[in-house]
């Protein structure tokens, strides 16, 4: 098993009212409510908790990409992972990961993984994400149904960039280089793990499958709603006569860990319910830009977690109905192996990125139970796949001899 | 008013490309109509209002209806020419050209850049400006029930037209309404998101036909001021406001639509 610590970074200030006061925590809402003297604290904290999961035996520490959204402050997540690359040594950098049609030119992202690989000694995870609507479309303007076609283009040029080993031309529709010309090249050859974050759209699926790119399946809503999704990821993974390696896809998930169930109730309820009811309430006139789904998935009914109906009701949740319904995993570090269990084995996935700050949760909290999940609970998860121990397809590949973050610092008001 | 029989047919616009939905209806001088985002709605009132006094021919972009082929159609200029294609394979290219909204856009490109085939031009509420002052609402990010407020001056109205009875609460409904949507939307995006701005401005004043501009005094989607722009850009163009009439003038008003393109074509 593979566990990524991951952090979406929310804003932690949104107003008691928020829900009553403002249509969306995405796309409009305004910039006011961000002050950038708590964001100071707030950017510190964060990159703190993921440098501590390192610490924790962590597998990997995640970022993410999104524009004009108080729940994920990270619109560049390279810039993240740079920090991170200087401030670890063993964890994967899974950058999940850059919208690559949002790059101009896209040569841009191949470049910056590959300087965020040689930086980390070959420890970055790619991911290329198709980018949601309201990132995507509504406030990057990208044309919603040119959107995939942009985005399949983007690939093709960074996968060539990191390829070829001479200059080439590249006449694309939406980009053309006349000199395209990777500096620097990444350590992993010919390319880092990629991991493709998917949403149930079966393009996606052959994509990840044909290219053995890891598909991710970045949900809110909880493993036990995620399973018909996976299972038709894997029956497809059947019918293109892949092999059925675990590692082939990853799941997120919200989970709580405290001594007992009573108590991770009394310390996270109130910074779930933060996330669900004001870091979730999205609008959904900014969910699908007509044109951005491809008419057979939403003809698979395979529509966005955001819509109103789901968005509404998970605000109305109880802790209890969140537990139940596995939109949280959440309780003793038992209670929490148990569920944990079900998932992976429910999902077959062997990527886990584990959501363990959750809203405003506090640092103290956050560090308990990301503790409590890394000492009491990974090591009786560590062994789910005994078959597939060895599948290196999807996961890095670092140099052996790397260096260490340590810097000779000069000595305070000495000069030599 | 009496209701025209309309007859719908393919078609063949030739270099392998997919056939073409048009709706023919009326009797009199032939003229050209080319919808708005939103298509022709079933029975749709100002397409017969067009066939009582000119024999319409209303041709449906690819993406809308059985027009297919949209996923060749990338931007502007492809849409243009797609449109100067079908004229041309109807037989009709010179014959009076009338839009509405995105159908006025296209036909405002069209007549800038083939100045010599277009001699009378009707443009309702076109869009394909942009006035910083005054933005064009958000189309694409409106929830369905939230359209009739946006694009009619009667609400209630709008409702009963945009619906024809049927309930957006119902999901199937409202499943079939997202697939259109998306398809008709999807198209409609490539020349009018996120700003429905493909450089128009700077080509109007190529236009050489008579043209008429007309604007609904309540629009709230395209303001009325933009009316203006359009008329101050195009040379021989004249704006025509319709009061009590939002974007879509077309179906609150459409005796005076009819009776003012019914002015322009007759003046020739």
């Amino acid at each position: 098993m593979k566990f990524t610590w991951f952090n979406l970074m929310p804003w932690p200030h949104l107003p008691e009212d928020f829900r009553e006061t403002h249509r969306s925590v995405w796309v409009d809402i305004p910039s006011s409510l961000y002050d950038p003297v708590k964001g100071h604290e707030v950017y510190n904290t964060y990159l703190d908790q993921l440098e501590y999961a390192e610490s924790l035996g962590f597998d990997g520490i995640g970022v993410n990409e999104h524009h004009a959204n108080a729940y994920g402050l990270m619109p560049s997540p390279n810039i993240m992972a740079a920090t991170l690359a200087r401030r670890t040594s063993k964890a994967a950098l899974v950058v999940l990961g850059n919208s690559i049609a949002l790059y101009n030119p896209p040569i841009r992202v191949a470049e910056e993984f590959a300087m965020l690989d040689v930086i980390s000694g070959g420890r970055l995870v790619a991911g290329f994400p198709v980018g949601t609507s309201m990132d995507t479309n509504y406030v990057y303007g990208q044309i919603p149904a040119l959107t995939r076609e942009k985005y399949a283009e983007a690939h093709d040029l960074i996968m060539r960039a990191w390829k070829e080993d001479e200059p080439f031309s590249f006449n694309g529709r939406y980009t053309q280089l006349r000199y395209a010309n990777c500096w620097p090249k990444p350590i992993q050859s010919p390319r880092p793990p990629v991991f493709i974050p998917g949403g149930g759209s079966i393009e996606t699926y052959d994509f990840c499958i044909e290219n053995d790119y890891a598909y991710s399946y970045l949900s809110f809503t909880g493993y036990k709603r995620a399973q018909l999704l996976m299972d038709g990821f894997w029956d497809r993974v059947d019918e293109m006569g892949a092999d059925r390696s675990p590692y082939r896809a990853g799941f997120a998930q919200t989970i709580c860990v405290a001594e007992t169930d009573a108590e991770a109730k009394e310390l996270y309820a109130e910074h779930v319910n933060y996330f669900f009811n004001r870091c979730l309430h999205v609008y959904p006139g900014y969910a699908d830009a007509p044109g951005y789904r491809t008419i057979k998935t939403i003809k698979k009914g395979a529509l966005s977690q955001y819509t109103r109906s789901s968005l509404g009701a998970l605000g109305k949740l109880t802790w209890e109905e969140l537990v139940a319904d596995g939109h949280i995993i959440a309780g003793s570090p038992e209670t929490v192996v148990r569920q944990m269990k079900e998932l992976i084995t429910g999902l077959k996935v062997g990527n886990i990125f584990c959501l363990l700050h959750i809203g405003n949760m506090t640092n103290e909290k956050t560090m308990l139970s990301s503790r409590l999940f890394a000492e009491e609970v990974m090591p009786h998860l560590q062994n789910m796949w005994p078959e597939w121990e060895h599948d290196e397809r999807f996961w890095i590949h670092p140099l052996e001899d790397r260096l260490e973050p340590t810097v000779p610092l000069a000595t305070a008001g000495g000069t030599v | 008013m009496a209701t025209q029989t309309t007859t719908t047919r393919m078609l063949e616009i030739g270099n392998g490309r997919a056939p073409v939905e048009v709706w023919e209806a009326g009797e009199g001088a032939d003229l050209v109509y080319l919808h708005g985002a939103g298509g022709l709605m079933p029975d749709d009132r100002f397409f017969q209002a067009l066939a009582g006094q000119f024999r319409v021919h209303a041709p449906l972009l690819p993406g809308y209806g059985n027009s297919e082929g949209e996923d060749a159609l990338k931007d502007m200029l492809d849409t243009t020419l797609h449109t100067g294609d079908v004229i041309d394979a109807l037989g009709l290219t010179g014959k009076p050209l009338v839009g509405h909204s995105m159908g006025g856009m296209i036909a405002a490109e069209l007549a800038a850049l083939a100045p010599n085939d277009v001699e009378q031009l009707a443009l309702i509420a076109p869009a394909g400006l942009w006035l910083d002052d005054h933005p064009v609402e958000d189309l694409f990010a409106k929830l369905p029930f939230e359209l009739p407020a946006l694009l009619f001056h009667d609400v209630a109205l709008g409702e009963s037209l945009m619906t024809a009875g049927l309930d957006l609460e119902d999901p199937e409904f409202l499943a079939a309404f997202l697939i259109t949507s998306a398809r008709r939307l999807g198209m409609a995006g490539k020349l009018l998101f996120p700003i429905p701005d493909r450089g128009l401005r700077l080509r109007l004043y190529r236009i050489k036909a008579k043209t008429l501009i007309v604007w609904g005094e309540s629009d709230r989607l395209i303001k009325p001021l933009y009316g203006e722009a359009f008329a101050a850009a195009i040379p021989n163009s004249e704006l025509k406001m319709v009061p009590e009439a939002g974007h879509l003038v077309t179906h609150e008003k459409s005796e005076k639509v009819v009776d003012a393109i019914a002015t322009l074509v007759n003046a020739a």
